[in-house]
């Protein structure tokens, strides 16, 4: 689960990370107050999307007057903001967040991962904070430092003193940037975060730290533990279709295809759209059922796919282990009557004669496949002669 | 032979008396496997499936000399469980459960190291279906009957993956003597090169079949290891190449994250360390009767 910039700055705060005082406006009237409650005379207005590149593409602007907090606001509020991560159709600003400018002298990057590969937590900083990691690490790959934290331990002060040092900072910026690294480092252990990432994060005229910006995303699996930060979802962040399977226990993610796919399985989801493809065909739909398939999840997963106005046939496969096929063959049963698409099923494993029965039985025009290749070659031709 | 567990392997199921571990340790007792007993805190003493229930892993293993689990716990306390089958001294751990938080994961993962590697547990999963050895032994969720005996090695990430490659093998007469189901999570137990290694040392293994999903590198690094140590012929499979890029797609583990680690990318590195690649999912069974002359 990604949150909002904002949301992330007051977790690290509660850290012990030092952030520019801000405030979150829903309308310009409300951001021109934030701006004058908090003084000063430089904000940045900033919109709040769950996608990087918010600079480039003019959703994060300098103002120094409240008429101009005020008009920067009203602009991109309500708006969709296109940046290099969210895609063409780009996503619609919601929450602006207004904080108090100051000038700073350097520009630092702090990152915080979970990495499979080495199963530990790894901190990556550099002193060419400002740019994206990966131009970073193409273009400055020298100035990248890293740090593996023992998960016995924890991440230890000499660890984080030498990544401040390695930085280039001075004795007084040293003090506050371990405190940063530490604090930000505790807010990704203690709240079950995958990724932690400041950038910039910047040294003030005076020789603070601070996070001038901030990203967080968690954990799905430890959120149960993590209740304040379940809280934080935003379901506008979210497709709709994708939320809406979350609640139903479902994993789905919409494609662009015209065959709606119906699976058990990850694994046999995504071989299921390759062979699809393979077949000469596109997938509408990646969505994997679980491993409970009851009649209400099938019926649950054809609501979703059928919302899609773009499918033109469905195809289900389902290879039973913890399933049994009569069950999924009940639930498909139920859930085929009245459809306005063709239906291919391939049933496999635990109780497949028994499903298979059921399917002929219902007397519903359902075309059966009793192989992988079968079945998408069968969806793929049902899907073209709708086309 | 067979890798990890066969007739004699002796198991106890961890959270036996849940519903969901009752049901599948009843089909792994009317599979052949040699289920001795099974542990829930708090129920020791009493029996169940017929079975005796202990309160502490150490007690099972002390009374039943047991050296496998089958581990059936809900994720939060998952790790724990995991923890306390490696402190008991068990050979082999194969946990079930989907969910199970990232730093837990890396928490079990480096208390297993604590271990000397002779005496250390091998853990398969989370997030998988376990392993069979057919007509020896089940220690998993999958439909027993769609596996014949035989001498394909087949290694997974994805259940559903595995079972298709199962029926395919039957279908045309060949069989498998053990499939490991190694699970879809970002940190699991042992590794794609874990049990390559064994296959390869497996008497009864002729020729073994690995498949793969986006995400990660564990397939390029074994991959690899085949190329430098595998004498048997090895055929590769990496499901998502619709996957759009930077979207989680199911399991945690199958996301396209970083450059080389999606499906094509994959199977191109399968290539050319001179592994056998299957077109497509449909073509597993039919990749490993090519490579085998059958």
């Amino acid at each position: 689960m990604n949150i909002h910039e904002y949301q992330a700055k007051e977790l690290l705060a509660g850290f012990g990370v030092a952030v520019p005082k801000g405030g979150v406006a829903y309308s310009a009237e409300n951001a021109s107050y934030v701006a004058a409650e908090l003084g000063g005379d430089h904000w940045a207005v900033k919109a709040q999307i769950h996608a990087g590149g918010r600079g480039k593409a003019g959703g994060v602007r300098l103002c120094r007057t409240n008429e101009e907090v005020a008009s920067v606001a009203g602009a991109l509020l309500g708006k969709p903001l296109v940046t290099a991560q969210t895609g063409p159709a780009g996503q619609v600003v919601h929450r602006i967040y207004v904080e108090k400018a100051e000038p700073f002298q350097r520009e630092l990057y702090l990152g915080i991962v979970l990495d499979r590969k080495i199963e530990r937590i790894r901190v990556v900083a550099s002193s060419a904070g400002g740019m994206e990691v990966e131009e970073i690490a193409a273009s400055r790959p020298e100035s990248l430092l890293q740090i593996q934290v023992e998960p016995a331990v924890g991440l230890q002060q000499f660890q984080a003193r030498e990544l401040a040092f390695g930085l280039g900072l001075n004795a007084r910026q040293v003090a506050s940037a371990v405190r940063t690294i530490m604090g930000a480092y505790r807010a990704m252990r203690d709240l079950d975060a995958t990724m932690v990432e400041i950038n910039p994060l910047v040294v003030t005229q005076d020789d603070r730290v601070v996070a001038l910006d901030a990203k967080m995303s968690f954990d799905d699996n430890a959120l149960f533990r993590r209740p304040h930060v379940a809280d934080m979802r935003d379901p506008a962040e979210e497709d709709p279709r994708e939320s809406e399977a979350h609640e139903l226990g479902l994993n789905f993610v919409g494609l662009t295809g015209d065959i709606g796919c119906i699976i058990n399985g990850a694994g046999l989801a995504m071989a299921t759209m390759d062979m699809i493809k393979y077949a000469g065909g596109e997938p509408a739909n990646f969505l994997d059922v679980g491993g409970g398939a009851s009649a209400e999840r099938v019926a649950a997963a054809f609501r979703l796919v059928l919302a899609d106005p773009n499918v033109r046939a469905i195809l289900v496969n389902i290879f039973a282990g913890i399933n049994r096929c009569d069950w999924v063959a009940e639930g498909v049963v139920q859930a085929a009557r009245g459809l306005r698409v063709p239906l291919v099923v391939r049933l496999a494993g635990t109780n497949v004669e028994a499903g298979r029965r059921i399917l002929q039985e219902s007397g519903l025009p359902i075309i059966t496949a009793t192989t992988l290749a079968e079945a998408a070659q069968q969806a793929v031709a049902a899907a073209k002669v709708r086309a | 032979m067979s890798i990890l567990i066969d007739e004699n392997t002796r198991v106890i199921v961890q959270g036996i008396t849940g519903d969901k571990a009752t049901f599948h340790a009843s089909e792994m007792i009317a599979y052949g496997t040699r289920v001795v007993g099974g542990v829930t805190p708090g129920k020791g003493g009493q029996r169940h499936l017929d079975r005796p229930v202990f309160d502490t892993v150490k007690d099972a293993v002390k009374a039943t000399g047991a050296t496998a689990s089958l581990a059936f716990i809900p994720p939060p306390f998952a790790g724990d469980a995991l923890m306390e089958a490696a402190d008991a001294g068990l050979d082999l751990v194969c946990i079930i459960t989907d969910g199970i938080p990232a730093q837990d994961m890396m928490t079990v993962k480096r208390y297993l190291m604590r271990y000397p590697r002779e005496r250390r547990t091998t853990l398969v999963g989370p997030n998988c279906a376990g392993i069979i050895s057919p007509g020896r032994a089940m220690l998993g969720i999958m439909p027993g009957h769609i596996y014949r005996r035989g001498s394909v090695g087949v290694v997974s990430r994805s259940g559903t993956l595995g079972y298709e490659a199962a029926a395919q093998l039957a279908d045309l007469g060949l069989g498998i003597s053990t499939s490991v189901g190694i699970g879809g999570d970002p940190i699991n137990g042992s590794s794609f090169r874990d049990h390559l290694q064994r296959f390869e040392s497996d008497p009864d293994t002729s020729v073994v079949i690995m498949i793969g999903e986006i995400g990660g590198s564990q397939e390029a690094e074994a991959a690899a290891w085949v190329h430098a140590n595998m004498t048997k012929p090895v055929i590769g499979y990496v499901a998502g190449l619709t996957a759009p890029k930077g979207r989680r797609m199911g399991h945690a583990g199958a996301i396209i994250s970083a450059a080389g680690d999606s499906a094509a990318e994959k199977s191109e590195l399968m290539r050319s360390y001179g592994l056998h690649v299957a077109p497509s999912a449909a073509e597993l069974g039919a990749t490993v009767a090519r490579v085998l002359g059958v």
